[in-house]
């Protein structure tokens, strides 16, 4: 993997989702922003995609579970050329085809409906266990929120896909450590995410979820494995990528004023001056 | 009943009436406690739970385990008031709110926040057109549309009172204030806001307000509207809704739902006895999905505003 490209690949989601949480002046900030690095290994590096023919048969699927973490997605698709850049600055505008959650009857690129917690995953693992009666070998990947796996409906899709043993499916878990209304340790402890789905039957690997080379080296060492459903553990900072919004506690869904409105335009020119230089070089 | 009208304008948010009555109910009634599905700092109630620990129980993300556990202390006498977004306290758990609600007369009191058009920027997704269609299917449940923050704060304190299952839907933003906060209302029985002789229109939570807008619009063209506020979704005050449709010359309802199986469908019934009747109007949700956009964005495209009603009424008067 180019790490360099895939670093700036990271970068450029990051300020792209920042312009367009800036223009709407609220939204999902820590969730969006803890699987930006997650996304530019996918999208960047590991996933089969043409944005020139979002149906094609022969894809890779998206599922973003935690559909919350919407303007993450969008920004990824942009810059890749599904939608054009300048659809960002529709998001959550009236009549957008870029609302909150992502949409598949909306936005180019979207492979999966989701934004009620919980049942992304399930129909990740039926959109895997189809290839896999099809014996087909497009791959499924999925992100699910660490709070999102409160949800009983997540444990039955986890259930499913290893007893199914859907190696085509590799399930993300974005572990940043909080929710909406605070820490998991606090809402509802996860415990030990890995032993969890390890007792579930998975194979199961926990990386730094802002570390791409980490990222990537995780998939590359599941890739082997074809008779298992296959997780990887995000170790993650909600808000991640920038201090101020890490070191806000309650950055689950922002209405930008004062500081976190300096913050936020004071990120996005130092991301933009960032990818400008290393553009140059 | 005592009913007084609001003389002046003091809006609060609902959520901080929800707040502040779950504070009030807390400190007077030993059993009741309060749960939320992730959703506290959303409801308001995180206060509540920074104030009663020992009576607040954030359940995470998992509505269908929060309506059953909830279900399963009011078995031994607690009284669980339990809050997420209108359609996960519905759609997401209907078996539960049935099995382990009201099929086994379990206790428990819910509301439903942010119904129709209030979910504004969450979308779709996020959007309950058929909570109301649903739950009134429901034997054994209560069900409450309040119109403003004094009916929402009666309606929270009668569900403590009531005992069985009853769902509230609400928004829990402002509302402006229909009532003077000594009003005194029942279940099952609705209430006449304004008099008039042409049209009636049964209405319920925020479109009591857009009814009373719709009157004083109609007024200026000697069309006379009486208004009635049907919060009482289900016991739904029929005897009443069949004495004021007596002689109109037009009968509506209003309601931020799906035409489906809603207020409409529910005063159609109600008046399906009665014969020599008006015509009615359904002001409702046209059989759609919600989107995302802000809440007059999306009232205007779900034809609820004042303005489009006036105009459907106009155009079959
Ligand atoms: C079924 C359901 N319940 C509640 C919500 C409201 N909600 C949206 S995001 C969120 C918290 C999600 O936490 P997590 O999965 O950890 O996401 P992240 O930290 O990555 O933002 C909640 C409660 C929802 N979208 N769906
Ligand atoms: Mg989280």
């Amino acid at each position: 993997m180019e790490t360099e490209k895939i670093k700036r690949f990271a970068d450029l989601i990051r300020l792209e989702t920042a312009k367009m949480l800036s223009k709407r002046g609220f939204g999902h900030l820590g969730g969006s922003f803890s699987i930006v690095e997650t996304l530019a290994v996918l999208y960047g590096q590991v996933m089969k995609i043409d944005p020139k023919n979002p149906a094609w048969p022969d894809r890779d699927w998206f599922v973003l579970s935690k559909g919350h973490a919407g303007p993450a997605l969008y920004a990824t698709l942009a810059l890749k050329g599904y939608v054009p850049l300048s659809m960002l600055d529709t998001l959550n505008e009236n009549g957008t085809l870029m609302p909150s959650h992502p949409d598949r009857l909306k936005t180019p690129g979207v492979d999966v409906t989701t934004g009620s917690l919980g049942q992304g995953i399930s129909l990740a693992t039926g959109v895997a266990m189809s290839f896999k009666l099809d014996k087909k070998p497009n791959r499924v990947f999925a992100i699910v929120g660490d709070g999102e796996a409160n949800e009983g409906q997540v444990w039955e899709a986890f259930q499913f896909a290893a007893h199914q043993k859907l190696s085509n499916l590799l399930v993300f878990i974005d572990e940043n450590h909080k929710q909406l209304d605070g820490l998991t340790k606090d809402i509802m402890n996860p415990f030990d995410l890995v032993m969890k789905m390890e007792a579930f039957g998975f194979a199961c690997l926990r990386v730094k979820g802002n570390d791409v080379d980490a990222i990537y080296e995780a998939i590359r060492q599941l890739d082997s494995i074809d008779d298992q459903a296959k997780c990887i553990v995000l170790d993650t900072v909600k808000g991640q990528g920038d201090e101020y919004f890490e070191n806000l506690f309650d950055n689950h869904h922002i209405r930008f004023s004062g500081d976190s409105k300096d913050a936020l335009t004071s990120l996005i020119q130092r991301l933009s001056e960032k990818v400008e230089s290393e553009g140059r070089q | 009943m005592n009913i007084r009208f609001a003389t002046v304008q003091t809006p609060k948010e609902i959520r901080a009436v929800y707040q502040e009555t779950l504070n009030e109910l807390i400190e007077s009634n030993s059993s009741i406690l309060v749960m939320d599905a992730d959703l506290a700092g959303a409801s308001g109630v995180a206060k509540v739970f920074k104030n009663h620990p020992d009576r607040c129980i954030n359940m995470g993300i998992s509505e269908a385990n929060m309506v059953s556990a909830a279900a399963g202390m009011s078995l031994t006498g607690k009284i669980p008031f339990i809050h997420t977004f209108a359609p996960f306290a519905t759609r997401r758990v209907f078996d539960q709110l049935y099995m382990s609600g009201v099929y086994q007369r379990a206790n428990l009191k819910i509301y439903g926040s942010d119904p129709g058009f209030w979910a504004a920027h969450n979308g779709g997704t996020h959007t309950s057109m058929e909570d109301l269609a649903m739950t009134r299917a429901l034997p054994n449940i209560t069900i409450f549309a309040p119109s403003d923050a004094t009916q929402f704060k009666w309606c929270m304190k009668e569900a403590a009172a009531i005992d069985g299952v009853v769902y509230i839907r609400a928004t829990r933003k402002v509302l402006p204030d229909i009532y003077d906060p000594s009003s005194e209302f029942e279940t099952g029985k609705a209430i006449v806001v304004a008099p008039g002789s042409d049209i009636v229109i049964y209405a319920i939570g925020e479109m009591v307000n857009e009814a009373l807008n719709v009157r004083t619009s109609l007024a200026t063209r000697g069309i006379s509207v009486e208004v009635v506020d049907c919060f009482s979704v289900k016991p739904l005050d029929e005897a009443l809704i069949r004495s004021e449709a007596v002689g109109k010359k037009l009968i509506v309802t209003a309601e931020n739902h799906n035409k489906i199986n809603g207020l409409g469908c529910a005063v159609a019934h109600a008046l399906s006895e009665v014969g020599n009747l008006a015509k009615q109007l359904t002001i409702a949700v046209d059989d759609r999905f919600g989107e995302v956009g802000t809440t007059d964005y999306l009232m205007d495209k779900f034809e609820l505003t004042s303005r489009q009603i006036e105009e459907k009424i106009l155009r079959i008067m």
